[in-house]
């Protein structure tokens, strides 16, 4: 058994230096062991990219500030080659890239750090110069006054009024509507009605803060002036459901992105929270750029978003070797349950579960006539990858007409791991019965409910995205477990008779 | 309540002193210490097992022919013209899948061991199937063999249903440790496999008679379909067929492995596969662990002449015989 020692030592030096560096992180950059005592940061990344004709190249960027509840606490620019500024201009502010000579296809970053702030001291200005007169032809104009006056009647205030418009810009049956929102759309259209009431008001652009999420764009709202304060207003109707919080990035009402010299061009916004101790929170200057600092924080955002889920991956796999090593639950396809638990996070677990087994249910039909056709196994595949993306896209349309948004989520499943599934589990079918099926089935779908569990618990995400050191402890747990020879719980029950005896 | 979860928290200290094998101990102290890897090849493919065992002089069932791509599958009804009785089984196969057992036909009807008979395209579509590797590890493609159908020996007679009796013996580093018989049931389909649901029956290695016998892992005293009594069951021949189960430790030299054997009417024992991951049942069938006596084999003193078959068959009888265990209520 000597052999086993250098093992052993490997391990236990994994463990080590896995604890030592979680520990270094915790003392050297005071990231907290659990998320609760924190306060939450967002970083967004706005990505610009443009094709460059050769000539000179001017990119103006509409720039975010404090405002209330996020707390401006950092910012930069990142662009090889390019000078930058930052104006303030009457309209907001602005970042300005420029470069003497630039051809083909640019891409530019600006990143911001909000700290999510309750007491924000920010100035409130009030509106300077009266609202402009409205543009709209005469026909259209006395439309909206008509509104205008309905809504001034049904209203007590700036607020309540805004709220009356926007109710009856979405009443499909109003033809003074539908004749205002002919030639505008309907943030246009709002703002041109704010204008007939001479209510100070003015669009921005605003992004919904989600964590982890990529490639969102600006959508365009309206701010209304309350007598003491701007007051934020979506367009769309109804503002009950989840909501995520919206921070204002562009309040200049000129436009979100000037380019002089390019075309194509295209702003993306990546976003993602991270916690912060209360002490790093105030030394707002923290080397959040410094060259030491060789942890995925240093990533672009864009890629951070995405290791969010690569590091909760090993603890899917640690999950779902414990329960074949220890417990001896029988699944189909090792890892399938940690892709599923994947899609699970995306569609919330409920909708994840019905369309799990949608899905394989109408795909183990539909294979069971196929298996009559006689097919070779390679066609065979190909045509249960095609019957999945089918079921998949009817049940999106059908969710869709009726009105439950979840079911849109059922395309985050893995498709042709679905189809290796629903093959393997007719064969299982065909050869061993439909309780073998139940049985790996059932074994599947309950190792990616612990998975997803464990996914999308507070603590473990906090800790595998924070401490990469944990990964380390990970994997010395899967060693440890691969050399596990004890009994399976499984076979308890099934070596029972051999202990009466 | 609570004293069940005692009880079921005693259970792996009992398995543990009755020297039960578990599947991660067979896995990490057995199959993953004295089987080389490379060496899976020759088992899991029984056309090459095949071709070992005859270059060894082990009887195997004759081969009839092989069928490698799709464009030959109709070949098959031409292929067994002359030979009345045939199976068709893939190679790569294991567990029973993609067997199919024909005992009598004139190349229009063929008929099954249950007395159904099934049609020429039935039989190409099965061939079929074998070849695109729906029965096969991981689905790979495979080739259909088709072997000589054994006629079992009178003994058994009424000790299997519908089928060819097999016996597994465990075979570790060429010493025969542990068997047990295989008989079909009705449940099992005319195949020898314990999952299907043929009765498995413990065997006493000194003398070839049965200890126990159990279906689903439950003990059994008489065969459910023809209500035999399974403890008179004597295998004949006992010393030949253990002989020949060792001798495959020569052929691989896989140190951790199952051996099926059969037992025909007029060629004695031959081998039907052989298995470099076998299964844990084994023990419910015989009422006791595999781990004393594969530690026993083990701690042995290792010769500078390796011991022959015979040696080894000769110190198993010597060491492992067992009492009967039937228990009649
Ligand atoms: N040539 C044959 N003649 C009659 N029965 C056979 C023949 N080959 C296999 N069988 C039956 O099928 C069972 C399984 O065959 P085997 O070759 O061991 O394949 P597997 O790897 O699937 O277990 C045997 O136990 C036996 O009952
Ligand atoms: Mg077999």
């Amino acid at each position: 058994m000597t052999s086993k020692v250098p093992f052993y030592i490997a391990v236990i030096a994994l463990v080590i230096i896995g604890i030592a560096m979680s520990i270094i992180r915790h003392q050297t950059y005071n990231v907290p062991w659990v998320p609760g005592e924190t306060r939450q940061i967002w970083d967004i990344e706005a990505r610009i990219e443009f094709t460059a004709r050769g000539k000179e190249v001017k990119a103006s960027l509409a720039a975010p500030s404090t405002q209330s509840g996020y707390t401006l606490i950092n910012e930069s620019a990142s662009s090889p080659g390019y000078g930058i500024s930052y104006n303030s201009t009457s309209s907001g502010r602005r970042i300005e890239w420029t470069i003497r000579e630039a051809s083909g296809p640019q891409t530019i970053y600006y990143r911001s750090q909000f700290l999510v702030d309750e007491n924000t001291k920010r100035d409130v200005t009030p509106p300077s110069q009266p609202m402009p007169e409205p543009k709209l032809p005469s026909l259209e104009l006395s439309a909206g006054k008509a509104l205008v006056e309905l809504a001034r009647q049904r209203s007590a205030d700036n607020s309540s009024f805004t709220r009356e418009l926007i109710k009856a810009l979405n009443e499909p049956e109003s033809q003074n509507a539908s004749l205002l929102l002919h030639t505008n759309n309907k943030t246009n259209a709002l703002y041109a009605l704010l204008s007939i009431a001479e209510i100070p008001s003015r669009i921005v652009g605003v992004i919904e803060l989600e964590d982890g999420r990529r490639r969102q764009n600006v959508q365009q709202m309206i701010e209304v002036w309350t007598g003491e304060d701007w007051q934020l207003f979506s367009i769309s109707a109804t503002q009950d459901g989840k909501q995520h919080p919206l921070l204002i990035w562009d309040q200049s009402n000129v436009s979100l992105l000037d380019l002089m010299g390019g075309s194509n061009s295209r702003v993306a916004f990546s976003m993602i929270a991270r916690n912060i101790s209360p002490t790093e929170a105030t030394e707002s200057k923290a080397e959040a750029d410094g060259l030491l600092n060789f942890s995925i924080h240093s990533l672009p955002l864009e890629e951070q978003a995405m290791f969010k889920t690569i590091m909760m991956i090993p603890i899917g796999a640690l999950i779902v070797v414990f329960l074949r090593i220890i417990v001896g639950l029988k699944t189909s396809g090792t890892f399938m349950p940690v892709l599923i638990a994947v899609a699970f996070v995306q569609t919330q677990l409920v909708t994840g579960i019905v369309g799990f087994l949608l899905i394989v249910g109408v795909g183990l039909i539909i294979r069971s006539y196929l298996s009559r056709l006689n097919l070779l196994l390679v066609a065979r595949i190909s045509a249960v990858i095609i019957t999945v993306i089918l079921i998949i896209s009817i049940f999106t349309v059908v969710a869709f007409k009726v009105g439950l948004t979840e079911g849109l989520s059922i395309t985050f499943f893995p498709m042709i791991i679905l189809s290796w599934t629903i093959e393997r589990m007719s064969i299982l079918w065909e050869e061993e019965g439909g309780k073998e099926v139940m049985l790996q089935g059932g074994g599947s779908l309950i190792t990616a409910i612990l998975v997803y569990i464990a996914m999308t618990n507070e603590y473990l995400q906090h800790l595998t995205f924070n401490f990469v050191g944990l990964q380390l402890i990970v994997l010395a747990g899967i060693l440890v477990l691969g050399t596990y020879t004890g009994y399976r719980l499984t076979e308890l029950r099934r070596f029972k008779p051999l202990v009466k005896d | 309540m609570l004293s069940t979860l005692i009880d079921l928290a005693k259970i792996p200290s009992r398995l543990k002193s009755k020297g039960v094998l578990g599947m991660n101990q067979r896995n990490h102290a057995f199959i993953g210490r004295y089987n080389d890897r490379a060496k899976y090849p020759l088992v899991d493919d029984k056309l090459k097992t095949k071709i070992i065992a005859q270059r060894h002089g082990a009887t195997t069932p004759e081969m009839i022919g092989v069928i490698r791509n799709q464009a030959e599958v109709k070949l098959i009804h031409d292929m067994v013209k002359d030979w009345p009785g045939f199976v068709i089984k893939p190679a790569q196969g294991s567990g029973g899948k993609g067997i199919l057992v024909i005992v009598d036909h004139d190349q229009q009807r063929y008929k099954k061991p249950s007395g159904n008979e099934t049609s020429r395209q039935e039989v190409e579509r099965h061939v079929s199937n074998v070849l695109s590797g729906l029965f096969s590890l991981g689905g790979k493609t495979d080739v259909a063999i088709v072997e000589n159908l054994i006629l079992f020996d009178d003994c058994f007679d009424g000790f299997t249903y519908e089928g060819v009796p097999d016996v597994r013996i465990i075979v570790f580093k060429g010493y025969p440790v542990m068997a047990m018989m295989r008989c079909s049931t009705a449940a099992s389909d005319g195949k020898a496999n314990l999952h299907q649901g043929a009765v498995g029956v413990g065997l006493d290695i000194a003398s070839g008679k049965a200890i126990r016998a159990v279906q689903f892992e439950k003990p059994l005293t008489h065969h459910p379909d023809t209500k035999v009594d399974l403890s008179t069951l004597v295998v004949p021949d006992w010393r030949r067929l253990l002989e020949l189960a060792c001798s495959a430790w020569e052929m691989t030299g896989l140190g951790y492995m199952g051996t099926d054997m059969v037992l025909d009417r007029t060629k004695g024992p031959m081998v039907l596969e052989l298995n470099a991951r076998p299964g844990l049942s084994i023990q419910i069938a015989n009422g006791t662990g595999l781990i004393p006596r594969l530690r026993h084999i083990e701690n042995l003193e290792v010769p500078i002449k390796y011991p022959t078959p015979e040696q080894r068959v000769e110190y198993c009888v010597q060491q492992f015989s067992t009492e009967t265990k039937f228990n009649y209520m």
